[in-house]
């Protein structure tokens, strides 16, 4: 008679399955934690690289010889910089000396929703220069504020703002000229700069009022 | 290895026969959600490919090893794990190109066309054609997308190549209608999506009946001529 092998029992099927499943389960877990860990470094560094484009645009890297990605302070969600999340505060330095403080914020009257900005304003209160990094204005009319798409390639819109500070302008001159100030803006797109002039006004006023809080070296907790 | 005639064979399977969008009218969800132009169509399509070829060659060179029972959530498994995995991979290494394609990678996810080839090639077929069998169907996918979103960007908006610039940046999008073109909603929201795609896939079923009707007159006049 010839041996017939038996016909699994139910109990050993799902065991080998299960076993089989499991197997699978850490083989590509093991794969994606591999992956995971072996990008990490060069993600990091493309996100830090991206950021530091941006950080380029309004402050030159010759003014300052510090790490400024790593000497950061965080500040509360403010009303006055627009922002309704916690942000980050980049702090350059040359030599020890405070250089400037690199801040977001957030005109929140654009024409078109929220109008998200980078601000540099260096240690005497002068801004360095303004970028915006996300804003949804009507394409070809408000978008001037964007130096990519600014006409004026010589002198773009929001380099009005460079060199600029509280104490040479002043409150009253920060608005457009057609309210009175000394601001250009683009005929039927005043709305746009209007939102940003303002933004930029109370950004530069939050850093002259908390500018011993967001140099110091050992920031106490946010109040 | 693979042979010549098979691998014709795969792709007059993907891009025109079995032609994922327009035949098994499968992967919808982020079809509706893309296509409202032609740039965001492709480059949906061409991560769909690069996914599809890796998932097809992992799941057939993995597939004696998986039981019967429990294959589906292991394709899951497989294709999760690939999908996530491509997605590090372009973000560490072709950041340019990740922050084109990047939000499209996830949205692959939801995509069941990469299931249902692993299920229905990559499981009963070797890993060389798998690949090709899944570059094939994202090639389908590719060119009816193309269509359709630029069908919809150009009715609903009067432009072509909108968004052209994140990919290459300096070429302009092209303006074909008048610039005061009011645009029609309905082509971009999901209905004008679902309305067009009816209408390729009559335009579909009407080149094929009427090949369909060539042939049998040709066969007909052949059987005359033979009496």
């Amino acid at each position: 008679m010839t041996h017939k092998p038996k016909a699994p029992t139910a109990v050993k099927m799902a065991t080998r399955t299960a076993v089989i499943l499991f197997v699978f389960v850490i083989c590509f877990t093991g794969l994606l934690s591999g992956a995971y860990l072996w990008t990490l470094p060069a993600i990091e560094a493309s996100a830090a690289e991206e950021k530091m484009k941006l950080i380029d645009e309004v402050l030159p890297r010759s003014a300052y010889d510090n790490d400024l990605l790593k000497d950061t302070v965080q500040i509360p969600a403010s009303a006055v910089l627009g922002l309704d999340v916690p942000s980050t505060v980049f702090r350059a330095r040359k030599g020890g000396k405070d250089v400037a403080l690199v801040l977001e914020a957030v005109a929140p009257d654009g024409y078109a929703g929220k109008i998200r900005l980078l601000v540099a304003v260096n240690a005497d209160g002068a801004l360095t220069g303004v970028r915006v990094t996300q804003h949804k204005e009507t394409p070809g009319l408000g978008d001037y504020i964007e130096p990519k798409k600014d006409k004026n390639k010589e002198r773009p819109w929001i380099a009005q703002f460079n060199g600029l500070s509280l104490l040479t302008v002043s409150e009253r001159d920060w608005k457009v000229k057609k309210d009175g100030g000394r601001f250009d803006s683009v005929a039927g797109a005043t709305v746009t700069p209007r939102a940003i002039i303002k933004a930029v006004y109370k950004a530069a006023k939050y850093v002259d009022e908390n500018r011993d809080r967001l140099y110091a070296t050992q920031p106490g907790e946010p109040t | 290895m693979i042979t010549r005639a098979e691998l014709r064979q795969i792709a007059a399977n993907g891009v025109w026969k079995q032609n994922t969008s327009i035949v098994q009218i499968l992967g919808l969800c982020p079809l509706l959600a893309v296509t409202t132009n032609l740039v965001n169509g492709v480059m949906l399509s061409l991560a769909t490919i690069i996914v599809m070829a890796l998932s097809g060659f992992a799941v057939a060179a993995l597939r004696n090893f998986i039981p019967h029972e429990i294959r589906i959530p292991v394709f899951i498994l497989i294709v999760a794990a690939l999908v996530t995995v491509v997605d590090l991979l372009f973000n560490a290494n072709l950041h340019e190109l990740y922050n084109v394609l990047g939000i499209f990678i996830p949205l692959i996810v939801t995509n069941c066309i990469v299931l249902a080839r692993v299920e229905a090639f990559a499981n009963k077929n070797p890993p060389l054609q798998s690949m090709f069998d899944g570059v094939f169907m994202g090639v389908g996918m590719l060119w009816t997308l193309a269509l359709l979103g630029g069908l919809r960007e150009l009715i609903g908006a009067g432009t072509l190549f909108s968004g052209i610039d994140m990919v290459f940046p300096g070429l302009q999008p092209l303006q074909l209608l008048p610039a005061d073109y009011p645009g029609l909603l309905l082509a971009i929201l999901p209905p004008g999506a679902f309305i067009l795609l009816g209408c390729m896939i009559a335009w579909k079923n009407w080149i094929e009946a009427r090949a369909a009707a060539r042939r049998q007159l040709r066969t007909d006049t052949a059987l005359a001529a033979g009496n």
